[in-house]
């Protein structure tokens, strides 16, 4: 029977292979799903709060905010992370199953329109100009650079932009277009961002959009375009500081945490890793480390606050546009 | 027959036009095979070299120790490669008793009638289907009604849904292809059946059954659809408990209901991330991930030749 003990060879192979797993008691574990956007940000988190917190487990899943909201309002997890404000219809869910939920944005990202470095004749555009390329009308219409201001060579314009079920998208298409989800449908779409990169830097005529953190650090082969709210206002470049202050408008979008109350209440590990998450040192250093904008320095702190109290409920009836941390620092909390 | 073949003068058939016609065309095909076979195998070759000449600098001690990180140059895929091992042994468990038992009974116990018929077509066909649709099912019946969790056990049920069907076919075709006589024989030497099957059949056939999992393993190993729908996270910076401890009763099955992560997972994660730095990582998984499944099916393929061997 040697065949046999060929096979208990690879039998123990597999068995040491799992030895190395180590044992560990009853386990404490955050789970947190959601927007492939936040993930970044709440990987660092994560991390961080990981390094000082033994014993304490924090997962992060990619579901996407639609998938994440889904799961959060079934009670599966404790922490949504959200690249826009919850829709009507989700709260709807999660009031059904009574989810009660503390809404905390924490970053802000700055949706950025992209060209490719040869282009010389682009600087700036105006929100109606992208509006006329992008505006569902346009589709098989505007195809040529001529046709968005006269003074742009003819050209074809070819077009590319975050896939259709990103809250990239529909963030962009609410600021540019007016309407959410709603754009013309013969561009590239990808929801690999990285895509995007490649399709404007070896194109001349290409004009696309995708978050900040892709342009900064793709920033040698891609050209940011200024953008103006109206024809006589000043054109913005995108930059973290732009995002910041609240003049680079209406591009740049806050994004959030969603924390189940009932997770709060019942595991303490919980609130510990939301307060982590929501200091103002931390946040200011690790949301900038992975390229997004920290909120300014007393959003944290209100923010904070909000989540100590405990106070329930969203400050948005879908997105709104234009929206600076002034605002959302006052606007009332609906359940 | 064709009129060049026929010698116009004679009227008879011309062998050695005949020959001349066969041997090009058999060179024709030759060529045409050899050709495709080269452009194949370079496409292959220059993927595969493309991204260990990306991958292979990166991989260290460190990147197969280390925990997904922000920071690029010090993630590393600790959990991604303890999570595919440990969903791979659960996959291997499920699969591969309940594969060849199917597999079995269809061959040697089954009536022959509809219902076998139905059975038989329907095996046939699931093989067939997108890995996508597993995961679905698997989200809606593992995940949603029984509420099992997203949990390594539950990957390991999808998995092994997703490689029965081929673990099945594979059994059967290697039952079907021992000769008469062995079961012939071992009637003879009055073996019941169930003796016949486990005594003669199932040795017989092992090599075709192990090319069966090699094939099905090697499917599961690279799948990432089916697991993400059911669930597998991103970021896992721990690992699941240990299968083995120093207290009795010295196994425990805890592993099965913990998190997990898969390289696929990791992988995808990683390429669709702004920073150069995690391209390479997501290169580096790459490498590592097709080198487990060399090493998987090495290691069966080096198993069978032993079996092919001893049992002459």
């Amino acid at each position: 029977m040697k065949q046999w003990t060929t096979l208990l060879a690879a039998g123990t192979l597999i068995v040491s292979a799992l030895t190395i797993t180590t044992a560990i008691a009853q386990q404490k574990i955050i789970t947190v799903d959601g927007s492939s956007t936040v993930f970044p940000i709440t990987e660092a988190m994560a991390e961080e709060f990981q390094k000082t917190n033994k014993g304490i487990k924090v997962t992060v899943g990619i579901g996407g905010t639609g998938g994440g909201f889904k799961k959060f309002c079934r009670g599966e997890i404790d922490i949504s992370d959200a690249s826009r404000p919850i829709r009507d219809v989700e709260r709807a869910d999660c009031q059904k199953n009574n989810v009660e939920y503390i809404e905390l944005p924490v970053a802000l990202d700055a949706l950025t329109v992209m060209v490719n470095p040869k282009n010389d004749w682009v600087k700036e555009m105006t929100v109606a100009e992208l509006k006329k390329i992008w505006q569902p009308e346009a589709q098989g219409k505007i195809t040529n650079w001529k046709q968005v201001r006269d003074s742009f060579p003819d050209r074809p314009l070819k077009l590319y932009g975050a896939g259709v079920d990103s809250g990239t998208y529909d963030y962009f298409t609410a600021a540019i277009v007016g309407k959410e989800h709603s754009s013309r449908g013969d561009f590239t779409a990808s929801e690999d961002d990285n895509v995007l990169v490649q399709g404007i830097a070896g194109d001349i005529n290409a004009l696309g959009f995708f978050g900040l953190a892709y342009y900064l650090e793709n920033a040698s082969k891609l050209k940011a375009v200024a953008i103006k709210t109206k024809d006589d206002s000043k054109a913005v470049l995108p930059s973290v500081e732009a995002a910041k202050d609240g003049t680079y408008q209406p591009l740049s979008r806050p994004i959030f945490i969603y924390v189940s109350k009932k997770s709060v209440e019942t595991k303490p590990e919980v609130a510990k890793f939301v307060e982590f998450y929501m200091d103002n040192k931390n946040a200011q250093k690790l949301v900038k480390e992975v390229g997004y904008v920290p909120l300014p320095e007393n959003a944290y702190n209100v923010f904070m606050q909000r989540f100590k109290e405990r106070k329930l409920g969203t400050a948005f009836h879908g997105s709104k546009i234009g929206v600076s941390i002034g605002e959302l620092l006052k606007t009332p909390l609906v359940n | 027959m064709s009129t060049e073949t026929v010698n116009p003068v004679t009227g008879k058939i011309d062998e050695q036009a005949l020959v001349t016609k066969a041997n090009r065309q058999d060179l024709r095909f030759a060529i045409i095979g050899f050709v495709v076979l080269v452009v194949v195998m370079a496409t292959l070759f220059a993927l595969v070299l493309d991204f260990m000449i990306d991958g292979v600098p990166r991989i260290s001690g460190e990147f197969l120790t280390n925990y997904p990180s922000r920071r690029p140059e010090q993630a590393g895929i600790l959990s991604a490669w303890v999570g595919t091992t440990l969903v791979m042994s659960a996959t291997a468990m499920l699969a591969i008793p309940i594969g060849v038992a199917a597999g079995v009974y269809l061959e040697e116990y089954a009536p022959k009638n509809w219902l076998t018929d139905i059975i038989e077509i329907n095996v046939t066909n699931l093989a067939g289907v997108p890995s996508i649709i597993y995961g679905l099912l698997a989200l809606g019946l593992f995940v949603q009604i029984f509420r099992l969790g997203q949990t390594i056990l539950v990957a390991g049920m999808t998995l092994a849904l997703l490689i029965l069907p081929i673990i099945i076919v594979a059994t059967r075709e290697a039952l079907r292809s021992i000769p008469l006589e062995t079961r012939e024989a071992a009637f003879g030497l009055g073996a019941d059946k169930w003796q016949a099957v486990w005594m003669y059949l199932l040795p017989a056939g092992r090599p075709g059954i192990l090319t069966g999992v090699i094939v099905g393993m090697s499917r599961a190993i690279g799948e990432t659809a089916p697991i993400i729908t059911i669930g597998a996270l991103t970021f896992i910076a721990f690992l699941p408990p240990a299968p083995l401890q120093d207290t009795f009763p010295f196994v425990n099955f805890d592993w099965l209901n913990s998190p997990y992560t898969v390289m696929p997972i990791q992988m995808f994660n990683w390429i669709s991330r702004p920073q150069a730095g995690f391209h390479v990582a997501a290169a580096a998984t790459g490498v590592i991930l097709l080198s487990m499944t060399l090493l998987m099916n090495g290691l069966a393929i080096y198993i069978r030749y032993r079996i092919r061997r001893s049992s002459r």
